[in-house]
C-alpha cells in the first residue's frame, strides 16, 4: 500500500511485511514502526527520510539483520531475518550487507587498509586474494594513496569512503547507509554521493540510504517518508518524473 | 592481518596503561618465581631426604659430639643396613664469605649411605687411599676454579692445628649429585682431622644409619636410642625427613610467608590486570557493536576479549618466568648460601597455571559485557 513499486516478487530484494517494532524502556512502550510495509528491488537506490526520531534507523536497522521486528516479517536476499538466530544473522550480515555509519566507525587501531581488510577476516580467503580485494575497493573510492594512514591522519570526508570500501569490499547484496553524509561539508557529502551513485549505476548495487538531506535524496532513485511509523511515498503519489531528474527515467532492474 | 594482529592493536591502544599493567604482572611473577626458588631452598633437605636414611645425634643437640664407639653397637641393631659417621668442620677458605660446608667422614661408609653422591671409580679409589684426600661438589669446585691435584688451604675455626697453620687438602676427585641434593659440600678424610687434633679421636658429629626395611624406621630409632639411654651422651634418632624439616623450621616458616605474600600479590594483580581489560572494554562499546556489525558474532567478540586479556597476562608473566626459570636454573645465584637455588619443574608449572587462571579470571566479566552487548545498543552509544 504505501509501495506501489512494480517490482515482481522474484526482482524483489528486501521485502518488509507489516512490520512493528516496539521498544519498551522500563513500563515505557515506543512504538516506533506501525505496520510498515516495503519492497526494494535489486539494483534500487532509495533514500528514506523523516523527521528525528521516525525510526530511520531503526528500520534500517531491520534491513540489516541487526534487530529483529516485534512483529511481521523481514525478508532480504531469501534469509527470513526475523527467525534466524544471532548467528545466523552474523554469518548472513557478513555475506550480503555492507554498512556505512554517520560517524564512518572507524577502528581508530588500524590503518585505513586494515580497516577495509576487517569484514575479510571472516573468510577462508587467501592473504593475497584478500590484499587484491582490498586494493580494488581502495581504488574504487580513490583512497590507494592513503592506505597505509590511519582514520585520525584522515579528513572526514576521507574516512567515510574508507567506509564505503569496507562496505563494498565482500561484495555484499545490499548496502545500507545512515545518513552518511550527516557529518560532512557539503564538498565532502557530494563525494560521498557520487560514490554511492556510481555504486549504483555501475556496480549495480543496491542502496537504502537514511538522510535528512533533500539534496542527498535526491540522487537516489526514489524517496520515501516516515512519518508516525509509517512510510509514505510523495513521490508514488505525485508520478516519479517531477521530483527527481534523469535517474527516474532509467529502469529499474 | 589476524586475529592476533587485532588483538595486539588493541592490548597496544593505551600505551601507558598498557606498560603499567603489563609491568606489574612481570614484577609479580618475577616476586612468585624467587619466593618460590627460595622456598623450594629451604626444604630442599626434606624433599630429597632418603626414606630408607636416619640421623642419630646427641640427645642435646647437634653440636654435642657423640662417642664414635657408638657406630659398631648401632650397626648390630637388627635392620640397620650401614652407618656413616659425620663431624662438621666449619673452616673458612681465604675468606669467610667463601663459606661453603665441610664434613670430616669415613670415606668408605659415607659413599655407601649417600648412593646420591656420583662419583667416578678412581676418584673414590684415590679418596680412600688418600689421607688428606678430599672430594668437593662441582659448584664449588667451579666457584673456585679448583682442580683434581689441586691443595687446597682451609683455616680451622672450630679445629684449630697445634701450628696454627690451615689444614690442606688435595682434591682427589669432584662430585654431582642429583638436583635437590646438596652437591657443594668438601668431605675429607676424618683421620686427618683426629690424628693432628688432640682429643677428637673418640668422638664425632652425628651418625647417618641406612636401614634395610624403611617401614622399620621408627621402631628401629628406638632401638639405637635405647641402647645409650642413662649414658653419659644419650641419642635422638629421627628420619632424615625429620631432621631435615627441624632444621628448615628454625629458618621460619617460609612456607607459610611465602604463600601468604603472593596471594597477596595475586589478588592486587588480579585487580590491575581486571581493570584494564574492563576499561579497555568500556572505551569500545561503539567498535565492538561494529564488529558485531560486520559479521562478528558473540562468540568471536568474547574471544577477542578473552584473547587480549591473555595476551596480556602471558606477555607479562610469561616472560617473567622465562626469564627466571632460565636465570635461577643456568647460572649458581646461591653464593654457596643456598646449595640448591632453582626453579622446580612444579614451580614452573604452577607458574603456567597462575597465569592461564590470571589472563581468564580478568577478561572473564569483560568478555561476557562484549558477547552480551546487542548491536543496537552498541552503536546507540557514542564514543
Ligand atoms: N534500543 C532502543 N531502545 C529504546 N528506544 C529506542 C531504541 N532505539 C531507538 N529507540 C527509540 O525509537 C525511536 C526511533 O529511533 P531511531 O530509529 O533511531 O530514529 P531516527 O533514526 O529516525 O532518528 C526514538 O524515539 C528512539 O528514542
Ligand atoms: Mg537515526
Amino acid at each position: 500500500m504505501t509501495d506501489s513499486h512494480s517490482a515482481t516478487q522474484s526482482e524483489a530484494l528486501v521485502r518488509v511485511d507489516h512490520v512493528t517494532k516496539v521498544y519498551s524502556r522500563g513500563n515505557q512502550r515506543i512504538d516506533v514502526l506501525d505496520e510498515t510495509t516495503l519492497t526494494v528491488p535489486k539494483g534500487d537506490f532509495l533514500a528514506l527520510m523523516g523527521p528525528s526520531g521516525s525510526g530511520k534507523t531503526t528500520l534500517l536497522n531491520l534491513l540489516g539483520g541487526l534487530d529483529r521486528p516485534t512483529s511481521g516479517s523481514v525478508v532480504v536476499a531469501d534469509q527470513n531475518l526475523g527467525a534466524a538466530s544471532d548467528r545466523q544473522l552474523a554469518k548472513w550480515r557478513s555475506r550480503h550487507v555492507g554498512f556505512v555509519f554517520q560517524f564512518y566507525n572507524l577502528l581508530p587501531v588500524l590503518t585505513a587498509a586494515r580497516n577495509v581488510e576487517l569484514p575479510l577476516l571472516l573468510t577462508k580467503l587467501s592473504k593475497a586474494e584478500r590484499r587484491k580485494r582490498v586494493k580494488i575497493a581502495l581504488d574504487v573510492v580513490g583512497l590507494s594513496d592513503r592506505a597505509d594512514h590511519y582514520p585520525r591522519q584522515l579528513s572526514g570526508g576521507q574516512e567515510q569512503r574508507v567506509g564505503i570500501a569496507r562496505a563494498i569490499v565482500s561484495d555484499p547484496t545490499l548496502i545500507l547507509a545512515d545518513e552518511p553524509t550527516g557529518d560532512l561539508d557539503r564538498a565532502s557529502g557530494d563525494e560521498i554521493l557520487d560514490l554511492l551513485e556510481a555504486l549504483n549505476r555501475e556496480h549495480g548495487k543496491t542502496i537504502v540510504m537514511v538522510t535528512h538531506d533533500p539534496l542527498a535524496a535526491e540522487r537516489a532513485r526514489r524517496t520515501l517518508h516516515l512519518d508516525k511509523g509509517r512510510l509514505v511515498s510523495e513521490d508514488d503519489l505525485r508520478g516519479r518524473s517531477r521530483t527527481t531528474g534523469d535517474s527516474v527515467h532509467e529502469a529499474v532492474a | 592481518m589476524s586475529f592476533l594482529y587485532l588483538l595486539w592493536r588493541n592490548l597496544t591502544r593505551k600505551k601507558v596503561r598498557t606498560t603499567l599493567t603489563l609491568g606489574s604482572i612481570f614484577i609479580a611473577f618475577i616476586l612468585f618465581s624467587a619466593l618460590l626458588a627460595l622456598k623450594t631452598a629451604f626444604s630442599a633437605g626434606v624433599d630429597i631426604a632418603g626414606l630408607d636414611r636416619l640421623i642419630t645425634m646427641h640427645k642435646v643437640s647437634l653440636v654435642q659430639p657423640v662417642p664414635i664407639a657408638y657406630q659398631n653397637k648401632m650397626e648390630q641393631v637388627d635392620g640397620v643396613a650401614r652407618v656413616a659417621n659425620a663431624m662438621w668442620f666449619g673452616g673458612v677458605y681465604q675468606d669467610p664469605k667463601n663459606f661453603f660446608a665441610q664434613f670430616a667422614v669415613d670415606p668408605e661408609r659415607y659413599l655407601d649411605v649417600y648412593p646420591e653422591i656420583q662419583l667416578s671409580d678412581e676418584a673414590r679409589a684415590a679418596w680412600i687411599a688418600n689421607r688428606t684426600g678430599a672430594i668437593v661438589g662441582q659448584p664449588t669446585a667451579d666457584r673456585f676454579s679448583w682442580k683434581v691435584g689441586d691443595k687446597i688451604p682451609i683455616q680451622g675455626t672450630i679445629f684449630r692445628r697445634p701450628d696454627g697453620g690451615a689444614w690442606e687438602f688435595d682434591i682427589v676427585g669432584i662430585y654431582t649429585a642429583e638436583k635437590g641434593f646438596d652437591d657443594t659440600a668438601l668431605v675429607f678424610q676424618r683421620d686427618y682431622l683426629t690424628e693432628s687434633f688432640a682429643g677428637i679421636d673418640g668422638f664425632t658429629g652425628w651418625y647417618v644409619v641406612r636401614v634395610s626395611d624403611p617401614d622399620r624406621s621408627a621402631a628401629i630409632a628406638e632401638e639405637i636410642d635405647a641402647l645409650f639411654a642413662n649414658s653419659p651422651a644419650e641419642t635422638k634418632t629421627s628420619t632424615e625427613k625429620a631432621f631435615a624439616q627441624g632444621f628448615a623450621n628454625q629458618m621460619g616458616n617460609i612456607g607459610t610467608i611465602t604463600t601468604g605474600i603472593l596471594t597477596v600479590v595475586f589478588f592486587t594483580l588480579l585487580l590491575v590486570a581486571g581493570n584494564t581489560m574492563a576499561q579497555s572494554v568500556r572505551e569500545r562499546i561503539s567498535e565492538i557493536g561494529v564488529l558485531k556489525t560486520l559479521g562478528f558474532t558473540h562468540g568471536q567478540t568474547l574471544g577477542l576479549v578473552l584473547g587480549e586479556s591473555y595476551l596480556l597476562t602471558l606477555l607479562g608473566g610469561g616472560t617473567a618466568l622465562a626469564l627466571m626459570a632460565w636465570v635461577l636454573n643456568s647460572f649458581d645465584l646461591g653464593g654457596g648460601m643456598f646449595p640448591v637455588l632453582y626453579l622446580p619443574t612444579w614451580g614452573i608449572l604452577l607458574g603456567c597455571f597462575l597465569l592461564l587462571f590470571m589472563g581468564f579470571a580478568a577478561g572473564a566479566i569483560p568478555a561476557w559485557q562484549a558477547h552480551r552487548l546487542t548491536i543496537v545498543d552498541a552503536l546507540r552509544r557514542k564514543g
